[in-house]
């Protein structure tokens, strides 16, 4: 089906069924029980999980299969989202006009950035993609300030002319009359389950970039992107130029980040640079790493366990803390909660740091890898041959 | 006019002369062997040639047309394709994804953007790359990893790799070292088996004696960077000078 073979259709249907299913999946306690803190099904959060998914699986199309470890991507989210903005204001609050958008303008920005960062390899590049996205990052500040609006954001006012629209055209984003933000909460047997218009969507357009991920993967062009990785000189001597793929496929994979960018606008018409910054390039980079590089499903896994993660740690503050640990003594209680609430709420960035540690040392195939090796403790089969999609005997590898 | 004519090629490393005004020329459809102590210049000679180093002065025509300041990829394009003296291959492929590549960038050229085809429906460049493979006697380990296979197979899926592009000149550089010698006998067969079959020239540089005078019909002998005498292989064998120069020790049976 769709160009898959069975196997590959399979697993798309079952990515497709966990993902629509995300609303019950992420609220698994019922309301008002102690456990409830740790549900994460509101939209926000979800739509966050899929944006961020986005992001990682265009990442990985680069990083994990040609090895270039871009350090600059989020520059491509920042230049997507105020993209998407500014066809807020000028054209359409229909979300179509702007993600559209948002995608062309990160793809040429890709595409410059992309030539210049690629006449170097290994750290070099790394370096020349941090360099320029910081570049970005100051510009926005300054220089294009009447594009970006400097610190205060672009934003969607009242008094902007959308072209396109009516004169009884809502005045939120929204898919031809229908609200994003509008939601329909279910409630049955304690439990409220939220269904919300832009999850849904951001759910579906992350649908089609992990199928179109896929095939890339299983593409005679993502073999190539492949030999990138494995050995560009063996490539060139085989009469195959490195250059345009690699090229290619960082111009996809800003596409991906521009699309991610347009997303979080649609979401919340607001564009900061602060999306630019290298902190959240560097943060696709542990997305990526954490969940599997060079894995199909890897990237979306750790989006969804940081952005999840992330949520819940960050609301876990030092009352919280005290009320969890009451019963003990109030000496120890107050030691326990000091610790704690250095790894929790604005602590959170030092637990990310210890997890992503851990499981470089330990699972350096990332959270793919350890799927694998728990599942594989309760099957006696041997260990099939490698397909495409899997290699735990080669870690990711930072440098080229 | 041979199909590889090399002028004066002339490449300083540092202080030290790696070649010095080297003049070959490679008669078409002929094994043509480069023979010479370890150190000699015969893999610099070789980097020249596929357009790896640049050398000080000097020319080097493939069928007509000059091969220097030419990218390694584009010349391989134009039809020359190399076995290196450590085997390069793709570690992290399966051994039939090795195989594939070369058949890709045989039909496709040096870039296209086949990404939404997928590897399993390229029936023809599959079954190209089989039966090469089967040629090598490697078909049975198709699917394995191809860092995971033995040195002498590197090798030999290197030299199945570079024969699938059906190259007009195949540059060898020890093709069999590290081989065992029940390999050594096989990969002779093969080459054999390819110089009759098809119209290659061959340039093929050897350590073993007995794959040389199994193959060549021309042998060139290169001593510190220049070339001391070429001839039949009758002829070196008994040629004092490359006694002297280079059989000295290791006399040939
Ligand atoms: N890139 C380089 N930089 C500096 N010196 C080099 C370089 N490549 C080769 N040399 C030197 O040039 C000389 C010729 O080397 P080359 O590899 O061509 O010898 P060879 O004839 O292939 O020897 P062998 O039989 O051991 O493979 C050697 O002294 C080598 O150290
Ligand atoms: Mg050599």
């Amino acid at each position: 089906m769709l160009g898959l073979n069975k196997k590959d259709t399979m697993f798309l249907l079952i990515v497709i069924a966990l993902t629509m299913a995300t609303p019950f999946l992420m609220q698994p306690f019922s309301e008002g029980s102690a456990l409830a803190q740790f549900n994460g099904g509101y939209p926000d959060l979800m739509a966050k999980v899929a944006i961020f998914g986005i992001f990682a699986i265009g990442f990985n199309i680069l990083f994990g299969l040609t090895g270039y470890l871009s350090f600059g991507h989020a520059a491509f989210l920042g230049v997507g989202s105020y993209s998407a903005v500014w066809m807020f204001k000028i054209l359409s609050l229909n979300v179509f006009p702007a993600i559209i958008l948002a995608v062309i303008m990160a793809g040429l920005f890709s595409l410059v950035i992309g030539y210049i960062s690629l006449r170097r390899s290994g750290i070099y590049f790394s370096i020349l993609t941090l360099a320029m996205a910081e570049m970005s990052f100051r510009l926005a500040y300054s220089v294009f300030t009447p594009l970006t609006n400097g610190e205060t954001g672009l934003q969607v006012r009242p008094s902007d002319v959308q072209l396109l629209d009516g004169p009884n055209a809502p005045e939120y984003p929204n898919i031809f009359g229908l609200l994003i933000s509008d939601s329909y909460k279910w409630e049955v047997a304690g439990h409220v389950f939220t269904f919300n218009v832009g999850f849904y969507f951001c759910a579906v357009i992350a649908i089609i970039a992990f199928y179109i991920s896929l095939r890339i993967f299983r593409s005679p062009f993502g073999m190539m992107l492949r030999a990138v990785k494995s050995n560009q000189n063996r490539m060139s001597y085989t009469g195959l130029n490195p250059r345009p793929y690699t090229l290619a496929a960082f111009v996809i994979s800003g596409m991906y980040a521009g699309l991610a960018g347009g997303l979080l606008a649609v979401m919340d018409p607001l564009a900061g640079a602060e999306r630019m910054q290298w902190t959240a390039s560097g943060e696709v980079v542990i997305m990526t790493i954490l969940g599997g590089a060079g894995t199909l499903l890897g990237p979306v896994l750790g989006a969804g366990a940081i952005k999840y993660l992330e949520n819940i740690f960050s609301k876990i503050n030092e009352t919280v803390l005290h009320d969890w640990f009451a019963f003990l003594p109030d000496s120890i209680e107050d030691v326990v909660v000091f610790i704690l609430s250095r790894f929790t709420g604005h602590g959170w960035a030092l637990t990310l740091g210890l997890m992503f540690m851990l499981v470089v040392t330990f699972l350096p195939g990332g959270l793919v890898e350890g799927g694998k090796r728990f599942f594989g403790m309760f099957k006696r089969k041997p260990k099939e041959p490698d397909d495409a999609e899997h290699h735990p005997e080669t870690p990711p590898h930072v440098a080229e | 006019m041979g199909i590889l004519e090399v002028k004066g090629i002339n490449k300083r490393f540092g202080g030290l002369q790696a070649l010095g005004d080297v003049n070959l020329s490679v008669v078409e459809n002929t094994v043509h062997a480069l023979i010479g102590p370890n150190g000699a210049g015969k893999s610099t000679l070789l980097n020249v040639l596929v357009g790896k180093l640049a050398p000080d002065s000097g020319s080097v025509l493939f069928d007509g047309k000059s091969v220097l300041g030419r990218k390694p990829h584009e010349i391989n394009q134009m039809g020359i394709s190399r076995v290196f003296q450590t085997p390069e291959i793709f570690g992290d492929l399966s051994v039939i994804e090795n195989m594939m590549i070369p058949c890709f960038a045989r039909r496709d050229g040096s870039y296209r953007m086949h990404a939404f085809e997928t590897v399993g429906s390229e029936k023809g460049i599959i079954e190209d790359a089989e039966t090469m493979l089967s040629d090598v006697n490697m078909l049975e380990k198709r699917d394995m990893h191809a860092a995971s296979l033995s040195r002498g197979d590197k090798r030999r899926l290197e030299m199945a790799m570079c024969l699938v592009q059906q190259p007009r000149l195949l540059l060898l550089d020890e093709p069999t070292a590290g081989m065992a010698r029940a390999d050594t006998n096989n990969t002779i067969e093969l080459l054999k088996h390819i110089r009759d079959s098809r119209d290659i020239t061959m340039v093929i540089i050897e350590h073993d004696m007995n794959v040389v005078f199994s193959l060549a019909e021309r042998i060139t002998v290169l001593a510190q960077g220049t070339p001391l005498v070429e001839d039949t292989p009758d002829n070196i064998k008994g040629h004092p000078k490359v006694q002297e120069a280079y059989l000295g020790e290791t006399a040939v049976d």
